[in-house]
């Protein structure tokens, strides 16, 4: 039988700057790593999640550069100079994002386990396009798989997020 | 008083107490647990699906940098099982692998990476055995046996039980229909891993995180296999991200990790791979099912007589009570009079099935539904009449013995058929689109526990603090059900404080009582009730202060608030924190208990013991569907559903829960199968997991799911919590044969199988235009040797619950009645 040698986690021979959540972060890391393991296991950011580690769940949505993609797909090597936002980066100067407080309000987060990644994406919508249609929700979330709720209270949220930011803007 | 106007927290849509965790991704899985020195797990696991162990040599692998330990069957040898009946898995397979993925060795390394890869360095000699795929492969195959317990060859558990004579209910029958129908298997796919951490403890003694269901039955097995007190292990279950009944057996890794810690003296992690959970499963059983049932004219049922042929892959795990579970619910729904059930569940080299949402009743309940489908056209009654007409009814004793409670079925089926436009579409809308109607009931709690014993299965602690905290302590665990916020809501209601303001100490077989798990939907009803008794102790402590310090008579206190008033005179009042400053002045320091047990159930026959339950939740559902004549693709528009839930504790969460239990059967009906192949006879002809991962496994995504109107019916239960039933399980029943029935209206094709892919519409449809019937299922109910049929006469034929012919028990009753008698 043929035996794969990986590297180690020992060797932490790679290593990147990036601002994580706003703040300057320098981390080294085995060059294997993914942008996921990294987070979770070098970073501390236990709050993105990781549902098959092949691209086909959505748990570890994160942003990077304001955008959203699958962060157990994506090498960390690759995130240098990047900006990276997960989950524990939402909520600013000690109050919830209004999305986070409309998830919680109106019963989108069941277990939980998929909330992070489904948050961040919608941020990203919300960020490109301030008043989507349910349909236009509803593609942007078509790569989370949530399966709890039904996705219906989610898609509430995240209406319901859209009203409130645009009543903070407007007030 | 007016308890319904007093209400300030149940029944009102709030925010759950662990909601900003979740949205915070503070939430703790176990994954999320790192701790100093912590070590990782991997498990070898067989390529086989059904195998000898030769001989197995791990040297190589406890030699590789790296590696701390290497463990194989012989150090885990003992047998373990979530039933005391089915003890049959051991943490690792000793001699004999059943199924692709059963694990045969662990190896416990400084980084997973490196425990991975000496997996590949362990050396394991196999035997291959004649593999077997589906149930009727075991009964033609009796030997080799893939466990050496069970009935007979390769089935594990036959069931017979009649109530009342079947074959008089079809001789006053006017029509008898004969329908076989088939539920494929498939999986929970919980987007978490399942994962567990564990450690020896300062003092030597064992903790374990483990994403669980059911912490006091982990808690069990690791006594046995590793020999230990129970009183030194802890079980901590971590909130799961998912469960819908995968993650209630005690799991081999479990264990595995539990005895790394011991050994090493180092935290030990494991998390499962995706692929890896499809090996876990104990998912829904494949189930081939007969029914034969007698209906006179106007759709009175005369009697049923069902059989099921159950896969149960390669372990009992819960499957002698999903045997019995098969043919248990059958009579909640409509007055059946006379009732027989044979069931009969097989050992296969899969991987083994159990309890999924709805457990063992879902299978069954789309048989049943879509046969009354079948009734109704065929006695030109209209499918929501006829269910009218024979529909149960409150306090009704089945002929199974099953006591009911508050019964809403007709009121949910009145309710879909209003708000669905019912009348204005079954067999009107045009060809391609249809209707189709379906109900259901579910357990509220599981009537007896899964080891028997005489205690309570839930219980509850509440500590009262001077500062006015309240603390609650139960063994409850959070699967995202919200069984946090239900403890938090009732104690809150009682004490007249809010839900921020208790603080929950769950899932924890060291801090609270013991509480079952979360399974059966039984956390509501159970762990409610006893935080209600708990409650209601801890307001009578703390009024009795409070009334002399006010003067006044107790029952005139109220409390709410966060204050405990006098209703006759508000004015005269102390806030929450000093009521309890007084009581503890009073009584000394207060801590109050609660605890909860399901009454006696009137099924005192073997096999009684599954189906009983305190109360039973009831479902109608209309799914609307469009069906292309071209290519049987279907899409769903919209569904409505009435859940009969007795009251809404907190109606965002039932909703919540009513409408996750929508798309998970809607996966269910259209497209989620755990399918097996074989490989090639020049490879090894290996019965493999067709595809264990979530790309092919498919399941809906949120393009899939159609807009769902959710009607909740409340009269509230006597027996449950402030009236609460359960809304977990319950509406997922009806949406499988709703959307069958829906497809019949819309194409005129019976798929009396599950799931309805596009590709078997297209066969019906072919079979309609060659004049054939336009069907598309199984043909044949293979043979099987069943029991002799316990005999219990149904209630109205003067049945006391006892089997007329059970010679041991009736011989075991009399003795024990003599016993009486003579002392």
């Amino acid at each position: 039988m043929v035996t794969i040698t990986f590297p180690t986690e020992s060797q932490k021979t790679a290593h990147i700057r990036l601002t994580l959540n706003g703040e300057a972060t320098d981390v080294s890391f085995a060059p294997y790593k993914t942008l996921l393991e990294v987070l979770r296991e070098d970073l501390g950011h236990t709050g993105t999640k990781h549902g098959c580690e092949l691209g086909e769940c959505g748990a570890c949505a994160v942003l990077l550069d304001g955008k959203p993609v699958l962060s157990c797909l994506l090498l960390a090597l690759e995130c240098d100079k990047t900006v990276v936002l997960t989950v524990e980066g939402l909520a600013a100067e000690g109050k919830l994002h209004p999305l986070q407080d409309a998830f919680a309000d109106l019963g989108a987060a069941q277990c939980g386990y998929c909330t992070p990644a489904i948050l961040v994406t919608a941020k990203a919508l919300l960020d490109q396009n301030p008043k989507p249609s349910r349909e236009q929700i509803r593609e942007a979330l078509s790569g989370n798989l949530c399966r709890c709720t039904g996705y219906q209270q989610i898609f509430e949220a995240v209406e319901e997020a859209m009203v409130r930011i645009a009543g903070a803007q407007n007030g | 008083m007016d308890e319904e106007k007093q209400m300030r927290v149940i029944g009102v849509p709030r925010r759950r107490v662990d909601a900003r965790a979740k949205v915070t991704g503070q939430t703790r899985f176990a994954d999320d647990i790192f701790l100093p020195r912590m070590a990782y797990c991997k498990l070898l696991r067989s390529p086989h699906p059904h195998a000898r162990i030769r001989k197995i040599d791990t040297s190589r692998a406890a030699a590789h940098p790296g590696v701390y330990l290497v463990l194989s069957g012989k150090d885990l040898p003992i047998e373990y099982g979530i039933l005391p009946v089915s003890q049959d898995e051991q943490a690792l397979c000793v001699d004999h692998v059943r199924h692709v993925g059963d694990p045969v060795a662990a190896v416990v390394a400084r980084e997973e990476l490196t425990a991975f890869e000496a997996l590949d360095l362990i050396d394991v000699e196999y035997e291959l055995l004649t593999t077997i795929a589906d149930p009727e492969e075991a009964l033609a195959t009796p030997a080799p046996r893939i466990h050496e317990y069970g009935e007979a060859g390769n089935i594990h558990k036959r069931v017979s039980l009649e109530f009342g004579d079947v074959e008089q209910g079809f001789a006053e029958a006017d029509e008898v229909f004969e329908d076989t129908f088939f539920y494929q298997g498939n999986t929970h796919l919980p987007i978490e891993q399942h994962a567990a951490v564990a450690i020896k403890d300062p003092e030597g003694k064992l903790t374990i995180w483990s994403s669980t269901q059911t912490p006091h039955y982990l808690h069990r097995a690791l006594a046995k296999v590793l020999q230990m007190p129970a009183g030194h292990i802890r079980v901590i279950a971590t909130p799961n991200g998912g469960g819908f009944g995968g993650k209630s057996d005690p799991f081999n890794h479990e264990i595995v990790v539990a005895k790394a810690a011991l050994l090493l003296d180092r935290p030990v992690k494991i998390c499962l791979t995706r692929e890896e959970v499809f090996y876990c499963h104990r998912g829904r059983h494949p189930v081939l099912m007969k029914f034969k049932t007698g209906v006179k004219k106007d759709g009175t049922i005369t009697g049923m007589h069902l059989q099921t042929l159950i896969d149960g892959g390669a372990y009992g795990s819960y499957g002698v009570a999903s045997t019995f579970y098969t043919g248990a619910l059958q009579t909640t729904t409509y007055h059946i009079p006379r009732y027989k059930f044979q069931g009969c569940r097989t050992f296969t080299n899969k991987p083994p099935c159990g309890p999924k949402r709805g457990h063992g009743t879902v299978q069954p309940r789309f048989g049943q539904e879509v046969q009354l489908d079948k009734i109704a056209e065929k006695l030109s009654i209209d499918p929501a009449d006829l269910r009218l007409r024979i529909a149960e009814s409150s306090n009704a004793v089945t002929a199974n013995f099953f006591r009911l409670s508050v019964v809403n079925l007709a009121e949910c089926i009145r309710r879909v058929v209003k708000i669905s436009d019912w009348k204005d579409k079954f067999r009107k809308l045009p060809s391609g689109r249809g209707v189709g109607l379906a109900c259901s009931a579910y357990l509220t709690g599981a009537g007896l526990p899964i080891y028997w014993n005489k205690m309570p299965h839930s219980g509850v602690h509440i500590k009262f603090d001077r500062g006015g905290g309240v603390a609650v302590f139960c063994g409850v665990t959070e699967i995202g059900q919200g069984s946090d916020d239900v403890l938090a809501g009732i104690v809150a209601e009682v004490l007249g404080l809010e839900t921020f303001d208790i603080r929950l100490y769950t899932g924890d077989t060291d801090l609270g009582p013991v509480d079952l798990g979360s399974y059966s939907s039984r956390v509501t009803i159970m762990a409610g009730n006893a935080a209600l008794q708990a409650a209601e102790r801890g307001k009578a402590i703390i009024a009795e202060a409070v009334a002399e310090k006010l003067e006044i008579p107790k029952e005139r206190l109220c409390f709410a608030e966060k204050r405990v008033f006098d209703s006759a005179a508000p004015e005269k009042s102390v806030a929450f924190a000093e009521a309890v400053c007084l009581a503890e002045a009073r009584f000394g320091t207060i801590g109050t208990m609660g605890s909860y047990t399901p009454p006696k159930s009137p099924a005192v026959y073997k096999g009684g013991g599954v189906g009983p339950s305190p109360t039973y939740s009831y479902t109608a559902a209309v799914v609307e569907v469009v069906v292309s004549p071209a290519t049987g693709w279907i899409s769903v528009p919209k569904i409505w559903i009435a859940h009969d839930i007795g009251r809404a504790l907190n109606p965002t969460l039932v909703r919540g829960q009513v409408e996750g239990s929508v798309y998970m059967g809607l996966g269910e009906a259209l497209m989620e199968e755990q399918e097996f192949r074989r490989l090639p006879k020049k490879l090894s002809h290996a019965l493999v997991h067709k595809f264990p991962s979530m790309l092919e496994y498919k399941s809906p995504t949120s393009l899939d799911m159609p807009e769902v109107v959710t009607e909740l019916i409340e009269e509230p239960d006597p027996r449950g919590p402030f009236g609460a039933k359960e809304v977990g399980q319950g509406p997922l029943l009806p949406i499988m044969p709703a959307v069958a029935n829906a497809v019949y209206d819309a194409v005129g094709v019976r798929i009396d199988e599950v799931p309805i892919t596009p590709e078997k519409i297209m066969k019906a449809l072919a079979e309609k235009k060659a004049g054939r019937e336009p069907r598309f299922g199984p043909s044949h109910f293979p043979h099987v040797d069943w029991p002799e049929a316990l005999r219990v006469p149904p209630p109205w034929e003067g049945g006391d619950g006892h089997a007329v012919n059970d010679a041991p028990r009736t011989a075991k009753r009399n003795a024990e009645k003599e016993k009486v008698l003579s002392s």
